[in-house]
């Protein structure tokens, strides 16, 4: 473990100062995930820029009709809000299935984009893992892989981004409000994630010297048709084998519009236009929620322990899909798969 | 006066607990306290050939770093590392004594500074150097190399021709992965060194065990060390052994002459004992009537490379069910991990549940229903030694526990109940145990105001040892329970055995009872001398102590209050310390037994397991406290869901370490895995077992848990899983 010194933002362009003076400090929200890692000796920031305080916690109507979230909203205020609760409904389950009340009590929104992968290399230094220590190897592909991806993954990395939340956030086509030294920008949630290639250390297209301000959601929520079904070793309280976010516009049987998005299976949440596409127009039953589970795995490859997650993700795909289009979404309480 | 054995009384030490008052080993602070972090091995196997300090030692707060090459003298033989639940054979794993790494997570230093966060940051800058040597951790590639060790439990006739001549058989392997105990308290230990004299708070099921221990490592009489642990955050069997940390901070505090306290983490607690993964081979042999002629159960369990430990997997089919020829036998095989030890049910927890599966596949080919299965086989003696029970109403616990369930309306076709998306699963197993007594001493002190203090050396490792013990001194000294004060958990009470095998309360409450005829005793030759006493006649088993009172149980009228007879005398107070008879009693078996009944519904689909009903029938003898005994049976049945369902340590065989070393990988049941659970006290009278007829029942809540949901999961689904633990993958083929 390395020590650190802590220093508190006073807004974001002090934050943004901040960070770009000291290049081994790191932003501190909720910490849920950073303090593990520091424990675990896997990150060693000299420095925590204390951004909790950074007035970024509001949850706003947007002009175009969407919704925009501060960075610094709990999860569990964002799950509760009523304007999630009420238009978009995918997103309140999606990040109530996540964690405990406790961790979500402390997750920020921001910090739960960056959290990083669970796979068990990554914590563990004795081992090599090139995402930890670049070039030293990927211990998972031959390893202990269960929780491991099957879609996106490369030579030199097999983890997994472990959020609920983010899944839903892809399905919805949610937009990351990012401030750096240059100015703002906004990226697609689609390009915030990256795929690990061969620089799997970086799991993010943020810049080191940038920091999340918001999260925009555009209008369309999907608040009669979706669900969000997490499969994991447990009823509660574990990340997801595979979770899958299904949201559509139905017109009748007919779907208008769909968003399907994968969590668990691979280095971001998994999207396919060509998936998504393939629905429009159908009616909404079986054999096109096939069609669609089929393209959206095209490529999915397991690496032993986890090659059930291929035929699991196609199940649980057609499920969630089945249980959007009846307008019965998977609950967070009772733990029956409808 | 209502009798206190048997209700539901609340635990006497619960305020305590909840409001923080209780103080565990960790938490006793001192001044100057010194703060221990370990450095433990990346490799599971080799040398250390260098170990460079300074880095550590240049962080602000360092008081100094202990290897094996500067600690202080430890004794050189293995006798004086042998605790009493060490292991027969083998060399005690000795910690921080030379280069020679055993196995991965073993400590290798010793940090010590003046507070805890300056510790660990040092402990990640001690670099050392290795000489790795190859090392082996997986039992089922190194299966071949098993060894037979001795089993109680003898053969009989020839179970394999009996088992190739019979008509219907059954033979499988089961396999149940390693386990770790995982307390929600952390290990630790806080050492004062004063002038020579050592006081030890540490977290353990035995203080008197770690006391003997520590005086033997460090060469110490027994009057200069004390060890207390009045409280414990759950044992489950990892603390029944003194665990490293103890004598690292006793090492620190010996070096710095200064208190030292050692917490472990929860990773570092992976590299203690852990409950061995084991193959169990059954194979059952059965006649077309459906009663058993062979039976063998095999196992083959992990030990580690210097020790053999070994707990009785095979021999509880000899309880459970007759047959004229059986076979058992245990195999070891080592690997370069820690020794296995103790966990809660140890052998059984693992060996019932593969005899149990068994049972339940052998009922599937006989087509018979599991409970008729089971009570055609019953045996009203013990098969292995030919002697009868001092009492066995599992009949009773099969027909109440199925009654409550619902057996009848069972459809005993696999696959044929069915929820909408989910196939619903019932499925039953027998459970087993031993009615346990060893020696143990308690102390009462009776004060002439009505008080008494009751002690003994026992932990209370949250079962609720205080509150059965004031219990029954209260009922056997005629007091309100407020009365009655418990010491625990402290080396210099009467003696008493670590806490583990289910044979705490029987044997704590029998002496406890002993020691309170005594002040009886005491009582009434007080009360006889007084003028006109009206039991000048009466002898001590003539009276009870009832109401303050010492009163005739010919006459209630012929009574003297306990404080006259006192003040009669000026006796300010009694004292007295007796044990338990123990009496070697071959001509009988002793055992608690239970039956479940578990409800599983699976999503077909997603395979997707929950638990939904599950009921616990247990003949255990005099239940002491209704309300601790559910709750202990309750935890039991929660442990065999995580059994059954989520528990699983999982190695890289390549590096020979835990992956998983932390409880948000290490999965146990949450809330949500947990439904409803019955548990049912099947009355069982026994005078024969011990003159209060308690059998204990630390164990018996967990055996048996685990066959019943892998039988439910069968019957649900159609898919046999023997491997546990049974998750979706393995019960849906995905792909």
């Amino acid at each position: 473990m390395t020590p650190f010194q802590y220093a508190r933002a006073n807004d974001v362009a002090d934050a943004i100062k901040q960070i770009a003076t000291d290049p081994s400090a790191k932003f501190i929200a909720g910490g849920t995930n950073l303090i593990d890692l520091i424990k675990y000796d896997v990150e060693g920031p000299t420095r925590l820029i204390d951004i909790s305080h950074l007035p970024l916690r509001s949850v706003e109507p947007t002009a175009a009709g969407g919704v925009l979230i501060g960075a610094m909203v709990p999860n569990t205020d964002l799950a509760y809000h009523p304007l999630i609760e009420q238009r978009y409904p995918l997103l309140a389950r999606a990040i109530m299935s996540g964690a405990s009340q406790q961790l979500r009590n402390m997750a920020s929104t921001g910090g739960n984009l960056v959290q990083r992968t669970r796979c068990f290399y990554f914590y563990d230094t004795t081992t090599p893992c090139n995402k930890r220590e670049p070039g030293s190897g990927c211990s998972a592909i031959d390893g202990v892989n269960r929780i491991n991806a099957i879609l996106g993954t490369s030579e030199a990395c097999i983890a997994t981004h472990p959020s609920d939340m983010c899944v839903a956030l892809a399905a919805l086509e949610a937009a990351v409000h990012v401030a750096g030294p240059a100015g703002t920008r906004t990226i697609a949630l689609a390009d915030f994630h990256r795929l690990p290639g061969n620089t799997p250390q970086r799991d993010t297209n943020l810049e080191p010297d940038e920091i999340i301000t918001a999260i925009e959601l555009p209008s369309k929520g999907f608040s009669a048709n979706y669900s969000y079904l997490k499969i994991r070793d447990r009823l509660s309280y574990a990340f997801a084998l595979v979770s899958v976010a299904a949201a559509l516009e139905l017109d009748g049987d007919t779907i208008k519009d769909a968003r399907l998005a994968l969590g668990g299976v691979a280095h971001k949440p998994w999207r396919s236009s060509a998936a998504e596409t393939v629905l429009r127009g159908e009616r909404a039953d079986a054999s096109a929620f096939a069609r669609a589970a089929d393209i959206l795995l095209h490529g999915a490859k397991g690496y032993g322990h986890n090659n059930f997650k291929i035929g699991l993700a196609r199940r649980a795909i057609m499920r969630t899909l089945g249980q959007a289009a009846r307008g019965t979404p998977q609950s967070n309480s009772d733990k029956k798969i409808r | 006066m209502a009798s206190y054995i048997g209700s539901a009384t609340s635990r006497i030490d619960g305020r305590a607990k909840v409001t923080g008052e209780a103080r565990y080993a960790g938490e006793f602070n001192v001044p100057g306290l010194v703060h221990g972090y370990v450095v433990e091995s990346a490799i599971p196997k080799g040398r250390v050939v260098g170990i460079d300090t300074s880095g550590a030692l240049e962080v602000d707060g360092v008081i100094d770093v202990l290897t094996h090459r500067n600690r202080p003298p430890m004794a050189d033989n293995d006798d004086a590392y042998k605790d009493e639940v060490a292991t027969e054979k083998g060399s005690p794993y000795r910690p921080l004594y030379d280069d020679r790494i055993l196995f991965g997570g073993q400590p290798l230093a010793l940090v010590l500074a003046e507070d805890w966060e300056s510790a660990r940051v040092a402990a990640s800058r001690v670099r050392i150097e290795y000489q790795k040597e190859p090392h082996v951790t997986d039992l089922h590639a190194q299966r071949d190399t098993a060894f037979a060790i001795d089993t109680p439990e003898k053969p009989r006739g020839d179970a394999g021709k009996a088992f190739a001549s019979a008509a219907v058989r059954h033979v499988a392997e089961y396999f149940i992965p390693t386990e770790h105990h995982n307390p929600m308290e952390l290990f630790a230990s806080t050492a004062i060194w004063d002038d020579g004299r050592l006081t030890v708070y540490d977290k353990t099921q035995g203080v008197q065990n770690v006391q003997k221990y520590l005086c033997g490592v460090f060469k110490m009489k027994p009057d200069e060390v004390r060890v207390l642990g009045p409280y414990m955050g759950g044992g489950f069997g990892a603390g029944l052994r003194p665990q490293y940390q103890v004598v690292l901070a006793v090492l620190g505090a010996r070096a710095l002459k200064r208190p030292v306290r050692v917490m472990l983490t929860r990773a570092q607690m992976y590299a203690l004992g852990y409950r061995p993964a084991s193959i169990e081979r059954l194979a059952l042999g059965a006649n077309s009537g459906g009663t058993l002629d062979a039976m063998t159960h095999e196992a083959i369990a992990v030990t580690s490379q210097f020790e053999e430990f070994a707990r009785n997997d095979t021999g509880w089919g000899n309880l459970l069910y007759k047959s004229p020829n059986a076979k058992f036998e245990h195999r070891l095989v080592k690997l370069d991990l820690p020794t296995s030890c103790d966990m809660r049910a140890p052998g059984a927890a693992t060996g019932v549940y593969a005899l149990e599966c068994a049972m339940d596949e052998l009922a599937i080919a006989l087509n018979t229903d599991p409970v008729q299965l089971r009570l055609q086989c019953y045996s009203e003696r013990h098969q292995g030694e030919d002697v009868p029970y001092t009492s066995k109403q599992l009949r009773e616990c099969y027909r109440q526990g199925a009654a409550e369930f619902g057996w009848d309306k069972r459809n005993p076709q696999p696959r044929s109940m069915r929820e909408g998306s989910e196939l619903v699963g019932w499925g039953m197993a027998s459970g087993v145990w031993e009615a346990l007594q060893m020696p143990a001493t308690v102390r009462i002190v009776l004060t002439a105001n009505g008080h008494a203090e009751v002690a003994t050396a026992a932990s209370d490792i949250g079962t609720g040892t205080y509150t059965i013990m004031a219990q029954v001194a209260a009922d056997m000294l005629g007091l309100p329970i407020d009365n009655i004060s418990v010491k625990l958990g402290d080396s210099t009470l009467p003696q008493c055995p670590v806490e583990g095998g289910s044979w705490i309360a029987s044997s704590v409450c029998n002496a406890i009872a002993n020691t309170a005829r005594e002040v009886r005793g005491d009582l009434l030759k007080l009360a006889r001398r007084m003028k006109d006493s009206p039991l000048a006649d009466a002898g001590v088993d003539d009276v009870a102590l009832t109401d303050g009172k010492i009163v005739s149980k010919r006459d209630a009228n012929r009574a003297v209050s306990i404080a006259s007879a006192m003040l009669s005398d000026n006796a300010e107070r009694i004292t007295r310390e007796e044990t338990n008879k123990v009496a070697e009693d071959k001509s009988h078996a002793r055992n608690v037994h239970s039956a479940i009944f578990a409800e599983v519904k699976v999503d077909e689909e997603l395979g997707v397991i929950r638990v939904t009903r599950l009921v616990n029938a247990v003949a255990a003898g005099r239940i002491l406290n209704l309300k601790t005994a559910h709750s202990q049976v309750m935890g039991g049945v929660v442990w065999g869901i995580g059994m059954a369902l989520h528990e699983e340590t999982l190695f890289d065989h390549r590096f020979g370490r835990v992956m998983n070393a932390n409880i948000a990988e290490y999965h146990v049941p949450v809330n949500a895995d947990v439904h409803d659970i019955k548990v049912i006290f099947v009355d069982e009278p026994d005078e024969t077992v011990n003159p209060l007829g308690i059998k204990g029942l630390g164990e018996i809540g967990i055996v048996g848990v685990a066959a019943a949901i892998a039988n439910a999961v069968y019957h649900a689904t159609g898919k046999r899983v023997r491997d546990l633990p049974i998750t979706l993958d393995k019960v849906v083929q995905f792909n």
